[in-house]
C-alpha cells in the first residue's frame, strides 16, 4: 500500500539471484540486464550507506539480512522507509512459515516463497497486511498437499474461515 | 528484527553435505533436498565455472524438454518439472518451451499442481504474452468453483497478469464475488478489479458503487484493498471524490485511535499501510482545497502526534504526513509542527533518515525557505557526505533554492558532482538542470558558455536535445541590450576557437555541431582581430577526424561555407572543394560541388547566406510550385501521377485486405489498423535535408526556433525566492554577495533560533571553511523570510531575457496566466494575430473584473487592448500591478469557488414568469432536455437546455437578471476542456441585461476526445456594485453526441467488414425486456440509435458519434442475455458505447 512496486529481487552475497519477482512488463533480455546492474551497484556498497539509491528513474530499497540481500524498485514519489518495513514484514513471514528462515530455505523452496510473496504483495501492492492472515492462507492452501489423495471431502471441511 | 538479521551462514557448499534444510523446526511442507531438484540445485552449487554451469543447464533443460513433452508424463512429474524449469529461468536460461505446458497443468492439474501451474504462469508470462489466452477459459473454470483454494488462485493470477481484451469474459464472475461471504475472496476480488481498473478503466466504469461498498466492508482488509482504486482514481481526478473526504478521515481516526484489531498492528503501530494510504489520498483531495483540507486537519495533528515510538515505521508514517501537511491548503500551526518533524529528519544520525529528511525539504523548500536557512549546516555537511546518494539529494535541494547570488557555487557542485558518476540518467538530469540554471541566474557572460561548454562536453550526446537548441536560440534571438547580445556571441566564438585549437581534444557531436554553427554565424564578429583563415583552418581538420560523424560534418560544411560566403577567395577553401569532390561520402561530395558552385557566383551566395540573419522569416514555397513544369511535363509523357506516402500505404493495405483476417478477430485486426495509422502519421514528401548545403541545418535551427518559444520549463516559485527587485541594478546585488561574513550575519538576524545559530559559537577552521560555503550558498533566501506562501509574481532579475516577439509590454505583464497566449501568435501571422487580440482581450475581461475598477474604465481599458501598443496601455500599466500581484488572481480558482449558487426560493420564481426560459420555436422542434437550472445567485440565474439537433449538440444558456437594475457586460466563460470544443469560441458576451428579462445564447459543442461524461466549467461574471462571479458546470455525455445512421442492410454488412476495433458483451437483460424488440427499442430511444434490421434473434443497430464516426452494433439474444457486438473505426468508441448500453439495459 502508497507503494506502487516494480519489481523485487533476492540475491546473496556473492551475487547470485534467489528470487525475482515482477510486476511490470519487461523483456527477458531487459530482467537481465536491470538484475545484472543492480546486483553489481547494490554489492558494491557499503555497509553504512543509505539502504537507498536512485537508479534511472526508479528508486532502489534494499537491505541486507544474514547473506540475503532484498531489493525492491519503487517510484521515486513512493514511501522509501514503508518499503524497507515492506521486506521486513515479508522476512518476517518467511521466519514465521520456515520456522527462522536461513538462506537454504529459499534456495531449496523457492516456489513456496513465492507463494507467501503473492498473498502478501499482489500485482505491486500491499494486499494482506495482517500476518496471521497470510500465514493462515498459506497453512490452508499447504494442507492440501498432505491430503492431496482425497482432496475433495477435506476441502469441503477446510474452507477458509 | 533481531534474530533474523544476526544469524549469519557459512559458505554454502560446505553446508549443503550435511545440512538438511527441511530439517528445521517442523516447518510446514518443506520439501526434501533430495529431492530432483534439490540435485540439480547441488550439482549447479559444487561447479567453479559459469561455463561448467551452462553446459549442466543446458543439458537439463534438453532433459525437461523431452519430459514435459512425452504424453506418458504424469501431472505430478509435470508438476516438478516446472519448479525445475522456474529454477533454470531464475539462473538466467530461456525454458519458453515449458510455458505452454505450465498453462496445461494449471489447467488440468489437481489442486497442487495447478497452483504451482498458476505460480510459473505468472513468472513465466507478462500481460501482453500471446499464451496468456489460453488461460482464460481455465480462470472462467476456477472461478465458478465450489472450492475456495481454486478460486482464490484464480484471483491471484487475474490480480497479477491478464489479457485486456477478455476482461469481459470474467468481469460478471469477478463483481458477484464482490458478495461472497469469505473476505480473502472479496479482497481479492477488489484487488482483481483494481488490476482491471488500471489496464482498462473503462471496462470497471459501471461498478463504481460496488467500490463504495467495498470501502465501506467490515473487513479490515477488504476495506485496505479499496482504497488501491480510490487512490488511483483519486489521483486522476480529485474533484470528482470530495464528498468522500469525511469517510476517509473517519476511517484514519480509526485506524490511528487503535480501533482496528490488533493483528493489523506492526510492531505495535496500528495498520501502517494503511495509514500511509489514507494520508496520501487526503493529500491529494485537499491539495488547493482550503474547505476540503479544513475536514483533515485534527486527523493529521492526531497522527502527528501520535507517531511517537522511535521505530523506522512511525518515520515512515511521520514523513507521510508531513508530506501531506504541505500538499493540503496550509494551516500555520501544522505547518510548524511538521517542520519540527523534518528537523527530525534531518538532523538523524541514522542516514536512511537523513535522506528522507533531504528528501522531504526540497519538497518543501519551495514554501518555507527559512527550513532551508535553519539546517544550512546539515545541508553543507550532506553536499560532501561519502555516500553519493545524500550528495545527489542535497543538489537537488540547492537546485531549488537557486538564485542570482548563489548561481556560480551551486552549479560547480553540481559539476563536481557529474564528474564523478557514470550514470547516464543522473548525467541527462543533472545537466538540463544546469543549463535551466544558468540561462536563468547567469551572472556573467564568460560564466555563461564557460559553464555551457562544460554541460556540452559532460551531457555530450545523452543530453536532452532542447539544451542545444535552447542555447543557439539564445544566442541567436539575444535579449534587449543588442552590445551585450554581440558580447556573448563574440565570447562564444572565442572560446569555441580556444577549444579547437587543442589538437587531440574529443568532443561530442552536439557540442562540435553547436561550435560549427556559433563559428559559422558569427566568427565575422573576431575579423578585426582574426583571420578567418584560421578559423577555416580549424574547421578542415575536424572535417577529418575520424571520430567526427557525418551529421556533423554536414554542420561544418555549413559553417564553413558561410564563412567563405563573407571573405574573398581563400586557400583553404579551394583546397577543400578538391579533397571532397572525389570524397566517397557522396553527401560530402556533394557539399563540396555546392560549395564550388557558389564561390564561383559571389553574388549568389552573398543572398544566400546574408550576415547574421538566423532570426530573419524566411518564405519556403513548400507547394513546390515551381516544380509544376515539370510535372506537366512528366504526366504528358505518360508518367504515373504521384501518390502521396498515406494513399499508396492504404491502398497496399486494403490490397492485403483482400486476404481477409476479420475472422481471427481482436488481436490481428487491431494491430493492423495501429500500423495503418502510424504510416498516415507519418510526415510526407518534402524533405529539407537534401537542400541547399548551407541553409539546411540553419533552417531547421529556425524552425525549433520558432516552435518552441515557451522556453525551459519553469520550476514553480523558484522566482518566488528572488530578493532582488527589478529597479537594483545588479552590480548592487554582486556587492552585497561578495563578503561572506556580513551576509552570513545578514541572515542570521532574522533566525535567531535556527540550530546553525548555536554550532556558530565555536567555528573550528573547518567550521569556518563550511560556514563560508553556507553563506555562498544561501545567500538571497534570508531576506525573503517575508515572502507570502503564494509566491511573488514573476519578478524578473535574469541576466538573459528572452526577447518576445509580441509586444513586450503585453508579455512581461502578464506572464503567469497568458504564457499559453504568447505561444499562440507564434504561427503564421495575419490570423493569428487577431486571435490572439480575441484571447487576450477575453483574459483581460475576466481579469479586470476581479480589480476594482469602476465600469466605465474597465470598458475603456477592454477597448485600448484591442489596439495593440496603444498609449493607453502605459497608464493601464500603472494600474494592473494592484491585482496582478494579488493572490486572489493568481488563484484564480480558488477565489471562485467562495461563490456558492444559493438556492432559489420557489415562490419567487413563481411571481418572475417573464424570467422561465423557453426555447425559439425553431429549436424546440429538435429534441431538447428540459431547463435545468445551473446556477444562480439573488440577481442572476443561468439556465441550461441542451438541443440535440441534426448535426451538433447545441447548448443554450439563459441568463436571467432578477433584479431590479439592469446589468451591463456581463460575461459567460467556458473553462477551455481537453475533451470539448466550442465552435463558437470560449466565451459570451452580453452588453445589458434589462432588469426582470432574460437573455440567451447558443453554443455549438463538439467532443474533442472521446469520453464517457465529462464536466465542462464555465462562470459567469457580472459587475454590479462588487465584482461578483457564478460558477456552473455542465456535465456532458457520450449520448449527447451520438445520434442515429440511417444506413440499409447491404451498406451494414460492407462497413462491418471494414471497421477493424470490435468489443463483445453479453448484457443481462431484466425480464420486462424480455424480447430482443424491447430491448432494441429502449436503445433506440435512450440512446438515439437506429436500428437497420431484425432477423430472428439478430438485431443490426447503427449511429454514429458526431461529426460523423459510425459504430455499429450486432446484438443477438440469448437464455436471458442480450450479447452485443459493436464495431467502429475509431478504437475508443466501441468500449464507451458499450457501457452506454449497458448504464441504459440495467436502467430499464
Amino acid at each position: 500500500m502508497s507503494v506502487h512496486m516494480q519489481f523485487m529481487l533476492l540475491f546473496s552475497r556473492q551475487g547470485k539471484l534467489r528470487l525475482q519477482k515482477w510486476y511490470v512488463p519487461l523483456s527477458d533480455k531487459e530482467k537481465k540486464k536491470i538484475t545484472r546492474e543492480l546486483v553489481q551497484t547494490v554489492l558494491a556498497r557499503k555497509p553504512k550507506m543509505c539502504s537507498f539509491l536512485e537508479w534511472r528513474d526508479l528508486k532502489i530499497v534494499y537491505k541486507r539480512y544474514a547473506s540475503l540481500y532484498f531489493c525492491c524498485a519503487i517510484e521515486d514519489q513512493d514511501n522509501e522507509l514503508i518499503t524497507l518495513e515492506i521486506i521486513h514484514r515479508y522476512v518476517e513471514l518467511l521466519d514465521k512459515y520456515f520456522g527462522s528462515v536461513c538462506e537454504l530455505d529459499i534456495i531449496f523452496n523457492f516456489e513456496k516463497a513465492y507463494f507467501i510473496l503473492d498473498e502478501f504483495l499482489l500485482g505491486g501492492e500491499v494486499q494482506e497486511t495482517s500476518k496471521k492472515n497470510v500465514l493462515k492462507a498459506i497453512e490452508q492452501a499447504d494442507l492440501l498437499q498432505e491430503e492431496a489423495e482425497t482432496p475433495r471431502s477435506v476441502l469441503e471441511e477446510i474452507g477458509l474461515t | 528484527m533481531s534474530d533474523v538479521v544476526e544469524r549469519t551462514l557459512s559458505a554454502l557448499p560446505g553446508l549443503l553435505g550435511q545440512h538438511e534444510p527441511g530439517a528445521g523446526p517442523g516447518g510446514p511442507g518443506r520439501a526434501s533436498a533430495t529431492s530432483r531438484l534439490g540435485g540439480l540445485i547441488r550439482s549447479i552449487t559444487a561447479l567453479s565455472s559459469k561455463h561448467e554451469e551452462e553446459k549442466l543447464i543446458q543439458q537439463e533443460l534438453t532433459n525437461l524438454k523431452a519430459t514435459v513433452s512425452a504424453p506418458a508424463t504424469t501431472l505430478r512429474l509435470m508438476k516438478e518439472c516446472m519448479v525445475r524449469l522456474i529454477y533454470c529461468e531464475m539462473l538466467g536460461y530461456e525454458s519458453s518451451f515449458g510455458y505452454i505446458h505450465a498453462i496445461k497443468l494449471a489447467q488440468q492439474g489437481n489442486l497442487l499442481e495447478k497452483r504451482v501451474g498458476y505460480l510459473a504462469v505468472s513468472l513465466f508470462l507478462h500481460e501482453n504474452h500471446e499464451l496468456l489466452l489460453l488461460l482464460v477459459n481455465t480462470v472462467v473454470k476456477d472461478l465458478q468453483s465450489t472450492n475456495l483454494v481454486e478460486v482464490c488462485m484464480a484471483l491471484t493470477v487475474v490480480s497479477q497478469i491478464f489479457p485486456r481484451e477478455m476482461i469481459p469474459a470474467v468481469l460478471p464472475l469477478i463483481e458477484d464475488k464482490l458478495q461472497h461471504s469469505k473476505e480473502i475472496i472479496r479482497r481479492k476480488a477488489v484487488q482483481a478489479l483494481y488490476k482491471f481498473y488500471l489496464i482498462a478503466p473503462n471496462q470497471v466504469q459501471h461498478i463504481h458503487d460496488k467500490f463504495r461498498k467495498a470501502l465501506c466492508d467490515r473487513d479490515v482488509g477488504v476495506m485496505a484493498a479499496s482504497l488501491h482504486i480510490y487512490l488511483q482514481m483519486i489521483k486522476e481526478n480529485s474533484s470528482g471524490y470530495k464528498d468522500l473526504t469525511e469517510s476517509f478521515v473517519t476511517i484514519l481516526k480509526q485506524v490511528v485511535g487503535g480501533k482496528l484489531p490488533i493483528d493489523f498492528n506492526y510492531h505495535s503501530v496500528p495498520a501502517p499501510w494503511l495509514q500511509i494510504q489514507l494520508l496520501r489520498i487526503l493529500g491529494l483531495l485537499g491539495k488547493d482545497d482550503p474547505r476540503t483540507s479544513e475536514l483533515m486537519y485534527d486527523v493529521l495533528d492526531e497522527s502527528l502526534r501520535r507517531a511517537e515510538i522511535n521505530h523506522n515505521i512511525t518515520y515512515a508514517i511521520l514523513f507521510e504526513c508531513v508530506q501531506t501537511i504541505y500538499t493540503i491548503h496550509p494551516k500555520p500551526d501544522l505547518l510548524e509542527k511538521a517542520a519540527k518533524c523534518i528537523g527530525k529528519f534531518v538532523l538523524s544520525p541514522k542516514i536512511n533518515l537523513k535522506y528522507l529528511g533531504l528528501k522531504a525539504l526540497t519538497y518543501v523548500i519551495q514554501q518555507d525557505p527559512n527550513l532551508a536557512l535553519q539546517h544550512q549546516m546539515t545541508i553543507i555537511e550532506c553536499l560532501d557526505h561519502p555516500d553519493p546518494i545524500i550528495k545527489r539529494e542535497t543538489l537537488e535541494l540547492l537546485y531549488r533554492i537557486t538564485n542570482g547570488q548563489n548561481v556560480t557555487v551551486i552549479v560547480q557542485k553540481m559539476l563536481d558532482y557529474l564528474k564523478q558518476s557514470k550514470e547516464e540518467y543522473t548525467i541527462i538530469n543533472l545537466v538540463s538542470k544546469i543549463a535551466e540554471l544558468a540561462e536563468k541566474y547567469a551572472p556573467a557572460n564568460e560564466w555563461f558558455i564557460q559553464t555551457m561548454n562544460a554541460v556540452f562536453s559532460i551531457g555530450g550526446d545523452v543530453m536532452h536535445p532542447d539544451i542545444p537548441n535552447n542555447f543557439l536560440r539564445l544566442l541567436a534571438e539575444g535579449f534587449d541590450d543588442e552590445k551585450e547580445d554581440e558580447q556573448l556571441r563574440l565570447y562564444a566564438v572565442q572560446s569555441y576557437l580556444g577549444l579547437l585549437e587543442e589538437e587531440d581534444a574529443i568532443y561530442p557531436q552536439k557540442f562540435l555541431q553547436v561550435m560549427s554553427w556559433v563559428l559559422g554565424e558569427y566568427s565575422y564578429l573576431i575579423n578585426h582581430e582574426g583571420d578567418p583563415e584560421v578559423i577555416m583552418t580549424r574547421l578542415h581538420k575536424l572535417l577529418k577526424k575520424t571520430f567526427v560523424t557525418s551529421e556533423t560534418k554536414a554542420w561544418i560544411m555549413a559553417a564553413i561555407t558561410k564563412i567563405a560566403s563573407l571573405n574573398r577567395g581563400s586557400k583553404t577553401i579551394d583546397k577543400l572543394i578538391q579533397e571532397f569532390s572525389t570524397s566517397l561520402d557522396t553527401c560530402m561530395r556533394q557539399y563540396a560541388f555546392e560549395l564550388k558552385h557558389l564561390c564561383e557566383d559571389k553574388d549568389l551566395m552573398k543572398n544566400l547566406l546574408p550576415r547574421d540573419a538566423s532570426c530573419n522569416d524566411m518564405v519556403v514555397d513548400a507547394s513546390l510550385s515551381f516544380l509544376d513544369g515539370f510535372v506537366a511535363e512528366g504526366l504528358s509523357r505518360g508518367a504515373a501521377p504521384y501518390k502521396p506516402h498515406h494513399q499508396r500505404q492504404e491502398e497496399k493495405l486494403s490490397q492485403e485486405k483482400a486476404l481477409n483476417f476479420e475472422p481471427y478477430g481482436l488481436s490481428l485486426s487491431s494491430s493492423m489498423s495501429s500500423s495503418g495509422f502510424t504510416g498516415r502519421q507519418s510526415p510526407t514528401g518534402l524533405s529539407l535535408g537534401s537542400d541547399m548545403s548551407g541553409n539546411s541545418t540553419e533552417m531547421g535551427q529556425k524552425e525549433m526556433s520558432s516552435l518552441k518559444l515557451d522556453g525551459v520549463k519553469k520550476l514553480w516559485g523558484k522566482d518566488g525566492y528572488l530578493p532582488k527587485k527589478e529597479s537594483k541594478t545588479g552590480k548592487e546585488d554582486k556587492l552585497e554577495a561578495v563578503p561572506p561574513g556580513s551576509t552570513l550575519g545578514g541572515n542570521m538576524v532574522d533566525h535567531p533560533l535556527s540550530e546553525a545559530d548555536q554550532e556558530v559559537v565555536s567555528p573550528s577552521e573547518e567550521e569556518k571553511e563550511k560556514q563560508r560555503l553556507a553563506s555562498t550558498l544561501f545567500v538571497g533566501l534570508a531576506s525573503d523570510s517575508a515572502v507570502s506562501l503564494m509566491g511573488k509574481a514573476d519578478t524578473t532579475t535574469q541576466k538573459f531575457k528572452r526577447k518576445s516577439k509580441i509586444s513586450e509590454t503585453q508579455n512581461s505583464e502578464e506572464a503567469p496566466s497568458i504564457q499559453h497566449d504568447a505561444t499562440l501568435s507564434f504561427r503564421p501571422l495575419p490570423e493569428a494575430q487577431s486571435n490572439d487580440n480575441e484571447n487576450i482581450q477575453s483574459t483581460e475581461h475576466v481579469r479586470l473584473r476581479k480589480s476594482s475598477l469602476s465600469s466605465s474604465e474597465v470598458l475603456e481599458a477592454s477597448i485600448s487592448f484591442k489596439r495593440p501598443q496603444s498609449l493607453t496601455e502605459a497608464r493601464l500599466d500603472a494600474k494592473l500591478p494592484d491585482y496582478r500581484l494579488s493572490p486572489s488572481s493568481l488563484f484564480a480558482d480558488n477565489n471562485i469557488e467562495v461563490f456558492q449558487p444559493s438556492q432559489v426560493i420557489p415562490s419567487v420564481v413563481a411571481s418572475k414568469a417573464s424570467l422561465i426560459p423557453s426555447l425559439s420555436e425553431e429549436l424546440a422542434n429538435n429534441p431538447h432536455s428540459e431547463a435545468v437550472e445551473l446556477c444562480s445567485c439573488d440577481t442572476l440565474a443561468v439556465n441550461l437546455c441542451k438541443v440535440w439537433t441534426d448535426d451538433c449538440l447545441l447548448l443554450v444558456l439563459f441568463v436571467a437578471n432578477r433584479s431590479s437594475s439592469a446589468l451591463k457586460n456581463v460575461n459567460l466563460v467556458f473553462e477551455n476542456s481537453e475533451h470539448f470544443k466550442i465552435v463558437e469560441g470560449l466565451s459570451y458576451h452580453f452588453p445589458v441585461i434589462k432588469a426582470q428579462s432574460l437573455e440567451s445564447c447558443q453554443k455549438s459543442v463538439q467532443m474533442e476526445k472521446n469520453c464517457m461524461q465529462e464536466i465542462l466549467v464555465g462562470s459567469l461574471n457580472y459587475h454590479l456594485e462588487m465584482e461578483t462571479g457564478l460558477e456552473f458546470s455542465v456535465t456532458l455525455s457520450l449520448t449527447d453526441f451520438i445520434r442515429p445512421m440511417k444506413i440499409t442492410t447491404e451498406d451494414f454488412g460492407k462497413l462491418w467488414l471494414s471497421f477493424s476495433n470490435d468489443v463483445k458483451q453479453n448484457v443481462k437483460m431484466s425480464p420486462s425486456q424480455g424480447s430482443l424488440s424491447i430491448a432494441l427499442n429502449t436503445l433506440q430511444q435512450k440512446l438515439k440509435l437506429h436500428v437497420v434490421d431484425i432477423v430472428g434473434n439478430e438485431g443490426l443497430v447503427a449511429c454514429q458519434l458526431l461529426p460523423s464516426v459510425p459504430c455499429l452494433l450486432h446484438c443477438r439474444t440469448h437464455a436471458g442475455m442480450l450479447a452485443l457486438w459493436l464495431r467502429s473505426p475509431c478504437s475508443a468508441l466501441p468500449d464507451s458505447l458499450l457501457y452506454q448500453c449497458q448504464k441504459v439495459m440495467e436502467e430499464t
